[in-house]
């Protein structure tokens, strides 16, 4: 009886402090919010009219142009960008690199909810998004189906990542029993997620193999797999590099002092890492264009689009991050970063919306309310970002805990790390 | 034993998630597969096809007498499963059916996650409404852009030609090849249509370009057509080669078991083998 009424305590104290945890903190008329709050407003009104009167009430997607800017932005780039997390996990927990250790858990937080987020932006897209248990139920498996594999590993990766990331869950709710349990699963989740984002990374790629007659020539090879894996290591580093940068202001009284030394040569490695990625990426892209004899297509305005792309914003920025690594300048190294991260984006939008169905009279542009609703994908992403970063122990150690009243934690589970 | 075999092999060992094995063995057996023979030289345009499809699918009825749909090139859509276009050649008026081909290695089916779109074993590709969740991927992979979406519905369906399958199983003929006057259309085992094809540009070389469309397209498609001039000039796109389009993708699917089994090894091995607070900087992987 005595033992029932004090789990009930505990329990109360639980919900209190998860209430206490869902209170806002800090100001809330930054500019952040003022121009995230009414995007997410509208774009729920968007969504409305999107599952009530169908996709074409609110987007520009045609019969010739079934995939637009949800998938081509949102799935296939913000899938790119979210590659960080498993590099530095297999920096870290794999080679054991200690000296990224200091950024994983924001690496993968940003992972997991860039696919929560970017990938479940999937959903929006989908005629029937209902139906989306079925690949995962009863006899109703397209093996054959590229996109079959890439919905799977999304699933199992989200999982992989959340074990990876869990531990500092537990830590926030103080139950240290459990976090050493998760903590043990690290390892076997890191490689699981390596190998999945591996195999989704590219797959995503593959995603646009059979739609060879639409792709303009320049853009369409049968190496599009490998070209995307490889230059998803880079976009996860750049996006390490920018989002560090950003989160290094954003959160400064999070990370202790200690760290803000080491800082530097974080983004010095990474940035060393991101020109050799990134060098490897163009030497492909060299070849592929030998492969292709594209010599031939590079005459016209496609041919200039294409080579903005492949030196504008392959090879100069492959460059500044070499120059930037040996001069040790991290502003340079970020600007490499960011040049970097437009050259995925046309990458990515060439091949799924701008050089798709170059050869058909029907052009597609995003209606506005397609751009809302991504800016509200990616709004939502930084809000819950910035509502665990400031509870849990993402960027900080475990037992700097903020200031709270510590009457609304969990007494006797409080002993955490 | 060959690469190809031994990925296969590997793929057909290697975990379910991992594809490959369903595909091998549907392709074990070689069905005889029906499919359609349109003489572009007999069509005259009249659109009884039209109309039979919409009878018999339950979609609006186009007004064949008034409309005068054919003053331009149209696209099947998605209250319209098959049209007839007409081009001005150089031999007159050409008139051209349009459907879903049924290819006999259907890219739309390869890319189907659910199986929603799914080959009968007698040749007609069709959808399957309970089982699609409308990520539209078999129309970015159809090379003849046929599978048409209901952008307009909350709840979408995929619309296009089934062959009439329903009918194949009571032995019955498509409604457009039995609505056709002039037998343009004929129905019948691909086998048998090639010869009689055949057959006519053999008995008159002068009436036809010495061409099947279909034949070899893509791998080959149910439906094949003969034609008075070169099919570049009726709206055929020519350039989409002779290989089915599932084999664009089926290296990386048999690569998939070989990277899901093999890589985690080796990072495993990788693991083991790395110095404990190792110095090495980032990204020499
Ligand atoms: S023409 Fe397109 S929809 Fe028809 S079977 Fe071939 S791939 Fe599928
Ligand atoms: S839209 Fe439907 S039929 Fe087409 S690939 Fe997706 S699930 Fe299959």
């Amino acid at each position: 009886m005595a033992d029932r009424l004090s789990l009930m305590r505990e329990f109360g104290r639980f919900l209190r402090f998860l209430l206490s945890e869902l209170r806002p903190r800090g100001r809330m008329l930054t500019p952040f919010n003022l121009i995230s709050v009414p995007v997410i407003v509208a774009a729920a009104a968007i969504l409305v009219v999107r599952f009530t009167r169908g996709l074409g009430a609110v987007t520009n997607l045609s019969q010739e142009v079934p995939w637009g800017l949800w998938i081509g932005f949102d799935v296939v780039t913000g899938v790119a960008f979210a590659g960080g997390a498993y590099v530095i996990t297999f920096a870290v927990y794999v080679m054991r690199m200690e000296k990224y250790r200091p950024i994983v858990r924001a690496t993968v937080l940003n992972g997991l909810l860039a696919y929560i987020f970017y990938a479940g932006a999937l959903a929006l897209d989908l005629g029937r998004p209902w139906n989306i248990i079925n690949p995962i139920i009863g006899n109703k498996f397209g093996f054959s189906s590229v996109l079959f594999l890439v919905s799977w590993h999304f699933m199992l990766y989200m999982l992989a990542e959340f074990i990876e990331f869990s531990p500092a869950v537990a830590e926030w709710l103080g139950w240290k029993r459990v976090r050493r349990v998760l903590h043990a699963f690290t390892l076997t989740a890191v490689i699981l997620g390596i190998t999945l984002s591996t195999l989704h990374q590219s797959g995503l790629g593959a995603l646009y193999l059979m739609a060879k007659p639409k792709i303009h020539p320049l853009w369409y090879t049968e190496f599009i797999p490998i070209l995307f894996f490889v230059s998803s290591i880079f976009a996860g580093l750049s996006m390490i590099i920018l989002e560090g940068t950003l989160s290094h202001r954003v959160f400064a009284t999070q990370i202790n002092h200690k760290r803000h030394g080491s800082f530097e040569e974080i983004i010095l490695g990474l940035g060393k890492g991101a020109a050799i990625a990134m060098f490897v990426y163009y030497f492909f892209h060299a070849l592929v264009f030998v492969h292709d004899h594209r010599w031939q297509l590079i005459t016209d305005l496609w041919g200039v689009w294409y080579l903005v792309e492949i030196l504008g914003f392959v090879l100069v920025p492959c460059v500044l991050f070499a120059y930037g690594v040996r001069n040790r300048s991290v502003s340079i190294v970020r600007t490499a970063a960011i040049l970097a991260l437009i050259g995925i984006i046309m990458n990515r939008l060439n091949i799924s919306v701008i050089a798709f169905n170059w050869n058909s009279a029907a052009h597609y542009y995003p209606s506005w309310q397609e751009i809302v609703v991504t800016l509200m994908v990616i709004f939502s992403e930084i809000w819950v970002f910035r509502w665990i970063v400031l509870r849990m122990p993402v960027m900080r150690e475990a037992h700097e805990l903020p200031s709270r009243p510590t009457e609304s934690r969990p007494s006797e589970l409080t002993a955490s790390a | 034993m060959n690469r190809r075999h031994f990925m296969k092999t590997l793929g057909v060992a290697g975990a379910s998630l991992a594809g490959g094995a369903a595909r091998a063995a549907e392709q074990a057996a070689t069905p005889e597969f029906f499919g359609v023979l349109v003489d572009t030289t007999r069509c005259i345009g009249c659109r009884s096809c039209e109309l039979a499809c919409a009878e018999e699918a339950g979609l609006p009825l186009p007004d064949i007498e008034n409309d005068g749909a054919l003053a331009e090139e149209r696209d099947t859509s998605e209250s319209c499963w098959t049209l007839v276009n007409r081009y001005q050649t150089s031999q007159g008026d050409v008139f051209v059916k349009r459907q879903c081909m049924h290819c006999w290695q259907p890219a739309c089916v390869a890319a189907c996650l659910t199986r929603a779109m799914y080959k009968t074993a007698t040749g007609p590709v069709i959808w399957r409404s309970p089982q699609c969740m409308g990520c539209r991927f078999c129309m970015v992979s159809c090379p003849f852009d046929v599978p048409k979406f209901e952008y307009d519905e909350w709840n979408p369906k995929i619309q296009k030609c089934n062959l009439c399958w329903q009918r194949l199983e009571q032995d019955r003929k498509p409604a457009c090849v039995e609505s056709c006057p002039t037998d343009a259309l004929m129905f019948g085992r691909k086998r048998d249509l090639m010869e009689i094809a055949r057959t006519r540009i053999y008995n008159h070389p002068e009436r036809y370009v010495h061409k099947i469309y279909g034949e070899y397209e893509v791998g080959g498609t149910g439906w094949l057509y003969l034609a008075a001039v070169p099919f570049e000039e009726l709206g055929f796109r020519t350039d989409l080669g002779t290989t089915p389009y599932p084999e664009f993708t089926r290296d990386f699917l048999y690569g998939v078991p070989l990277v899901l089994f093999g890589l985690p090894a080796l990072l495993y091995g990788l693991h083991e083998l790395s110095e404990p607070q190792g110095r090495e900087p980032a990204g020499e992987e």
